[in-house]
């Protein structure tokens, strides 16, 4: 049991497989620039404008408005968890990346945290692509949404520890579609995203609040976007850093595990 | 320099590049490597024989620093691979026996990313690069995504990745396994070359004809554990004898073999009978036992070790 909570010996070489994937994601830049960017228009049209033409508000708020910071979280959620879920499984398992890089002067450790690294940072690329389109459509407040940006390298860091822990335990890269269903899937719906989590039963509010991690990346988000701030930030913050670090740590326990035999 | 590089004034003998001493490796309860001693001396090409299971993989995992070795003691330059891995691996290079290419990269790519893993300055990575394309005969290839290559050219590319960062030890697990003819001589002719420029090589292979050629001295490796060591020729002369003589089996020989008190083997349907002379056995057998098909040889490693591990079959 403690060889999953010991916390793992990591050097700066971590950031030279970040910088690999970095080069990798630029080279490839026409096809990884474009979902985050039409993804913004298609949530931004379909519910904003869509059901946003029936809702038009909730709590005083324009639906559209109400939406666009869940439309960034979600985001933030999905680039990092399926990097360090399907990415990185492909990287390790098919492509035998990992073992290229460990024998050289970088630890499993170094190479893990790298791919978690990497993972925050398409999160936070991710987020650096939509703002514009959210700041045109005129429904983000600035500049205090671009505080999004560092947020989402947070939030993403977080997704990537929880989606590589998945990775170090999957059987098979098809295993990795049971959380993507049963966790990703209800989480992008159920956290306050598209609609207030007080509409839902108070049992299913505290869980959402307890165990749901998009809860407190969106409530930051809607926070820095409206804006509204309030002294409620600093305790998501603080939820999202000890379950960031918890999720990190373990992954590379796990990982180290599987792979250093 | 580090002390275990140089040899003394007075001489001193340079101290060995991998030191093992009753190295054991188990997996569960299964024992892959089991307790082995072995010294790899500054210069030379070490190899490691043996059937698949021998255990020769695991030892190049351990000696590489990317599978901890359960029991034993173990010293590469002189640092032992748990306290001091990447300062061991700084100064290694290795050629494993899967293909793990980057495919994300074109074969410059794939040498330059893998010198920066080595912290070397991207201007002496891409002059490096450049200059192993040509070592490996790939220039043409230089801008191909790896995927586009032949196995012989993966290998060569392999080869060249693991020159990047100039290293003091080069650990090859099955180089020119899967290859043909033409690419397991430029191989060969490779290593040769960086033998003869001083680098230390250990590799494994299951190709006879591959350790005869290359090794200096080799160990031949069964279940986990050492059953000769020596250089090629010693061992042929120890194990076998200079020559062999085949012959056609049938009850005649057989019998006429054994009147004459000469020792035999028989496989399948061929006696095999290693000598000293076989002008001396070829001439009996001829004038005393009316053989079929008698063909002399030169004893070669393949006769040692099918004789130390047996001819069954391993999984």
């Amino acid at each position: 049991m403690q060889q999953f909570w010991s916390v793992p010996r990591i050097t700066r070489r971590a950031w030279k497989v970040w910088h690999r994937n970095l080069v990798v994601f630029f080279r490839t830049w026409k096809v990884n620039f474009f979902p985050p960017l039409i993804e913004a228009f298609l949530y931004l049209f379909a519910i904003g404008l869509g059901i946003g033409s029936y809702v038009k508000e909730i709590s005083g708020i324009p639906y559209v408005n109400f939406i666009a910071p869940a439309i960034l979280a979600i985001s933030v959620m999905n680039s990092a968890f399926f990097e360090c879920t399907y990415g990185s499984y492909v990287r390790m398992y098919y492509q035998k990346s990992f073992d290229a890089m460990i024998a050289t002067p970088l630890s499993i450790e170094d190479v893990i945290a790298g791919e978690l690294l990497w993972g925050a940072t398409r999160s936070m690329l991710y987020v650096i692509i939509m703002l514009p389109v959210l700041g045109v459509f005129g429904v983000i407040s600035l500049p205090l949404s671009l505080l999004a940006i560092p947020l989402a390298f947070l939030g993403g860091l977080m997704f990537a520890g929880i989606a590589m822990c998945f990775t170090a335990i999957t059987p098979s890269i098809d295993t990795l579609n049971y959380p993507s269903f049963l966790l990703i899937t209800p989480m992008a719906l159920f956290s306050g995203t598209f609609f207030p989590i007080t509409l839902m039963p108070i049992l299913f509010q505290y869980i959402a609040l307890a165990l749901l991690p998009l809860t407190h990346l969106v409530a930051i988000m809607r926070m820095l976007t409206l804006p509204a701030l309030s002294g409620i930030l600093v305790l998501h913050l603080i939820w999202i850093l000890i379950v960031t670090a918890i999720f990190c740590i373990i992954s590379i326990n796990l990982m180290r595990r599987r792979l250093i035999i | 320099m580090d002390e275990h590089r140089t040899s003394g004034p007075g001489g001193d003998a340079i101290p060995d590049i991998i030191e093992a001493t009753a190295l054991k490796k188990t997996f569960g309860n299964v024992t892959a490597v089991s307790g082995i001693s072995f010294a790899v001396k500054k210069g030379e090409v070490f190899g490691f024989l043996g059937p698949n299971g021998a255990g020769k993989t695991s030892t190049m995992k351990i000696i590489a620093c990317v599978s901890p070795r359960t029991s034993g003691s173990l010293r590469v330059f002189g640092l032992d691979p748990d306290i001091s891995p990447a300062e061991i691996k700084q100064r290694l290079g290795v050629v494993p026996q899967e293909t793990n290419l980057d495919p994300d990269f074109t074969c410059y790519g794939n040498l330059f990313t893998y010198s920066r893993y080595f912290d070397m300055p991207p201007d002496v990575a891409h002059k490096k690069a450049e200059e192993l394309l040509k070592f490996v005969q790939l220039e043409e290839k230089r801008d191909v995504t790896v995927e586009k290559l032949s196995g012989g050219m993966k290998r060569r590319l392999i080869l060249a990745r693991a020159l990047v960062n100039n290293p003091d030890l080069l650990i090859l697990d099955e180089p020119t396994i899967g290859l043909d003819p033409q690419a397991r001589h430029l191989i060969w002719e490779r290593l040769k070359l960086l033998q003869a420029q001083g680098n230390t090589i250990v590799l494994t292979t299951h190709y006879l004809d591959e350790a005869a050629r290359l090794c200096d001295r080799l160990v031949i490796m069964d279940n986990g554990i050492i059953l000769v060591e020596g250089s090629p020729a010693e061992l042929v002369k120890e194990y076998v004898g200079t020559e062999i003589v085949e012959v056609n089996k049938s009850e005649e020989v057989l019998t006429c073999l054994q009147r004459e008190n000469i020792p035999f083997e028989i496989i399948g349907d061929t006696i095999q009978v290693a000598t000293e002379s076989s002008r001396e056995v070829a001439r009996i057998l001829f004038d005393n036992c009316t053989p079929h098909n008698v063909m002399t040889r030169p004893a070669t490693l393949e006769d040692v070790f099918l004789k130390l591990a047996g001819r069954k079959l391993r999984e």
